[in-house]
């Protein structure tokens, strides 16, 4: 078994009297992109705070590169840290920003020459040596945060929402060249966001973080398509997932979710335990891609509004008490209060408890 | 109301105000266009003419007679003595309170321990408390260390008196600052000393200018302290002043007396004038982000 790049076990942190993180397990591979995602307030910052040793741990572990590190200085835990604002010392010029770290522990000044060099241009900021921050533009600052962590040798980068101050274009930029530069260096990367298209894109894994406790983790793709509750459906995907009461019916054989109009056969959905017995409260949870308008189908709905967004559009419709969405093409002409039928594909669907909204 | 009606009420506001201004500032000029006119005359000029009345032939004797002849109560060397005792005091009480200002204002904003919240509580029931009634206690305390009467005690002590106010200004600066920065220097592995040699203190040019000109027209202006504790030897340029004023034998020499005040008043005019330029300069460079 490899090491583990970064090992959380039962990790609690408390402001005050109250719980911010309630024992949190993790385990991040050697040169995995983990995002940690979540709502404002989920205890994302905080958890990475907790592995940079900024905070203090009221219980559980912290274990970098195979060694444990819970109540270590930051300063002796070999990490590196890309800050929100970038942090980057405003007095200092870029290659002393990348020497700051080499010299505050006395290293020889042959050695801090031959880093900053090295680093300066691994990332090409070998230009841009003499200016100071302030004549830098956002990517460039970037990289020279990432740069003052490298020049380290750090082996665990952790980046707090380092694209959220930044404008759509330079966001979306600076985005990709993170992930080129992830792929280049092959280092461990902890990347905190609540931006989701930044998660979907950026990770190897996404962990789902809300009000202080882990909610599902896996590779993007995975926790898109088979979220682990609720409160994870609801939150990736603009829109969300739709959500629609109902409860399960025909027992055995053929297994069917019947909700107040909407009713899909569940013969394909593999249930996550034992699937449970005909009467169960459930929700059926629904991408809008996976529900097509189609006036031909016979479940009614009726057009309630309509966001056109260039490739698409995105049709919310009523079908009884049931409010959900869709997705249509771009030349589709749908008009609220517009009546309409549904097709769903029953293949791709989610279903929760109603009771405490686990997945099924 | 039509817009050339309008235009002349603009004008007349404008009017109104620039003349405020005019004569606030005559207000508050002329008594320093008396104090430089009556210095530049010989004193039977002053006995005849008017107050207002430009000097006939100016000339710097008054001056001269301030700097080295005028008699301090039994002595008559001028207030040049006083200068360089108020020189040796203000330097070092200005570079010590400043450089403690700033490492405490530093350990309280960045540094927060429980203790945090009582010091600076402490701290600032101290810039409240009237200087007048720590005197006696700061004299029998001077005098137990074999300081009372000496440069050393004299800088003590208004290190000691200006500490809340230093480290006051320096702390709010400071909290002002990104914690992020000094964030990343801890993940960076740099220590107390490191971080505020390196980091804090480059970044506080600023506020440097600021609590140095408050220190050194503070020190320099001071009388009462430097009365107390300075001692004989040591005594600041103000004491040296009044006694040049207040000596009563013979005529009240009064060009030599507005000289001399000039001359004190020199220092802190300079500093104001010199450190401006320092001050704005230093807050355009401190900018974070772009």
């Amino acid at each position: 078994m490899s090491v583990a790049g970064l090992r959380l076990r039962g990790l609690t942190v408390r402001h005050g009297a109250s719980e911010v993180l309630h024992g949190v397990d993790l385990e991040v591979e050697e040169g995995e992109f983990l995002v940690l995602l979540g709502p404002s307030g989920c205890g994302k910052s905080t958890l990475l705070h907790a592995i940079a040793g900024l905070v203090e741990v009221a219980a559980g572990s912290v274990e970098i590169g195979g060694e444990a590190m819970t109540g270590a200085d930051p300063a002796d835990r070999n990490i590196g840290m890309v800050f929100q604002s970038y942090a980057l010392y405003p007095t200092m010029t870029v290659e002393r920003n990348l020497s700051f770290g080499l010299r505050v522990r006395g290293m020889a000044r042959a050695e801090v020459a031959q880093r900053v060099s090295r680093v300066a241009r691994m990332l090409q900021l070998e230009d841009l040596l003499r200016r100071r921050p302030a004549e830098l533009s956002g990517g460039q600052r970037q990289r020279v945060a990432i740069g003052r962590a490298l020049a380290r040798d750090a082996r665990v980068f952790l980046l707090d929402e380092p694209l959220s101050n930044l404008d759509a274009q330079l966001r979306a930029e600076l985005r990709r060249e993170l992930k080129l530069l992830h792929a280049r260096l092959g280092a461990t990367m902890v990347y905190v966001t609540h931006d989701q298209a930044e998660a979907m894109t950026l990770a190897t894994r996404i962990v789902i973080l809300d009000r202080g406790r882990i909610q599902q983790v896996g590779e993007p793709g995975e926790v898109y398509a088979r979220p682990a509750n609720r409160f994870v459906a609801g939150f990736l995907g603009s829109p969300g997932m739709s959500l629609v009461a109902g409860r399960l019916e025909g027992a055995d054989g053929m297994p069917v979710f019947a909700g107040e109009r909407i009713r899909v056969p569940l013969a394909g959905y593999s249930f996550a335990s034992a699937m449970p017995a005909a009467g169960a409260e459930l929700e059926l949870g629904l991408r809008p891609e996976h529900v097509t308008l189609d006036a031909q189908a016979p479940t009614r709905a009726r057009v309630v509004l309509v966001e056109p967004l260039g490739s698409h559009q995105v049709v919310w419709v009523e079908s009884g008490a049931d409010r959900l969405c869709a997705v249509a093409e771009a030349g589709a002409r749908w008009r609220p209060g517009e009546e309409t039928g549904l097709r769903i594909d029953a293949g791709a669907v989610s279903l929760f408890a109603r009771g405490d909204g686990r997945r099924l | 109301m039509g817009a050339a009606a309008r235009a002349f009420e603009h004008r007349v506001a404008r009017l109104g105000g620039g003349a405020f201004l005019f004569f606030s500032a005559i207000f508050f000029l002329l008594p320093l266009y008396v104090m430089i006119v009556t210095s530049l005359k010989p004193m039977d000029e002053i006995r005849g003419g008017h107050l207002l009345s430009l000097p006939l032939a100016p000339g710097l004797a008054a001056w001269r007679e301030a700097w080295s002849e005028a008699c301090t109560g039994v002595a008559c060397e001028g207030i040049g003595g006083g200068f360089l005792n108020s020189v040796r005091i203000a330097v070092p009480s200005t570079l010590i309170a400043v450089a403690l200002g700033a490492l405490n204002g530093y350990a309280l904003s960045f540094w927060r321990s429980r203790w945090t919240g009582w010091v600076f509580g402490v701290l600032l029931a101290g810039a409240f408390i009237p200087l007048q009634v720590m005197i006696y206690p700061l004299v029998r305390l001077t005098a137990n260390l074999g300081l009372f009467g000496t440069l050393p005690g004299i800088v003590l002590v208004h290190v000691i008196f200006s500490m809340p106010v230093m480290t006051l200004l320096f702390r709010n600066y400071y909290r002002s600052l990104p914690r992020e920065l000094f964030l990343a220097a801890r993940i960076d592995g740099g220590g107390f000393l490191g971080i505020f040699l390196h980091l804090a203190l480059p970044m506080s040019l600023p506020m440097i200018a600021v609590a140095s000109i408050l220190q050194v027209t503070g020190v320099w202006n001071d009388y009462l302290l430097g009365l107390v504790f300075a001692g004989r030897e040591n005594l600041p340029m103000t004491v040296q002043l009044n006694n040049v004023i207040n000596t009563t034998t013979g005529v009240r020499l009064y060009n030599v007396h507005m000289a001399a005040t000039l001359l004190t008043s020199l220092v802190p005019l300079a500093v104001y004038f010199l450190s401006g330029r320092w001050f704005v300069r230093g807050i355009a460079t401190g900018a974070v982000k772009g």
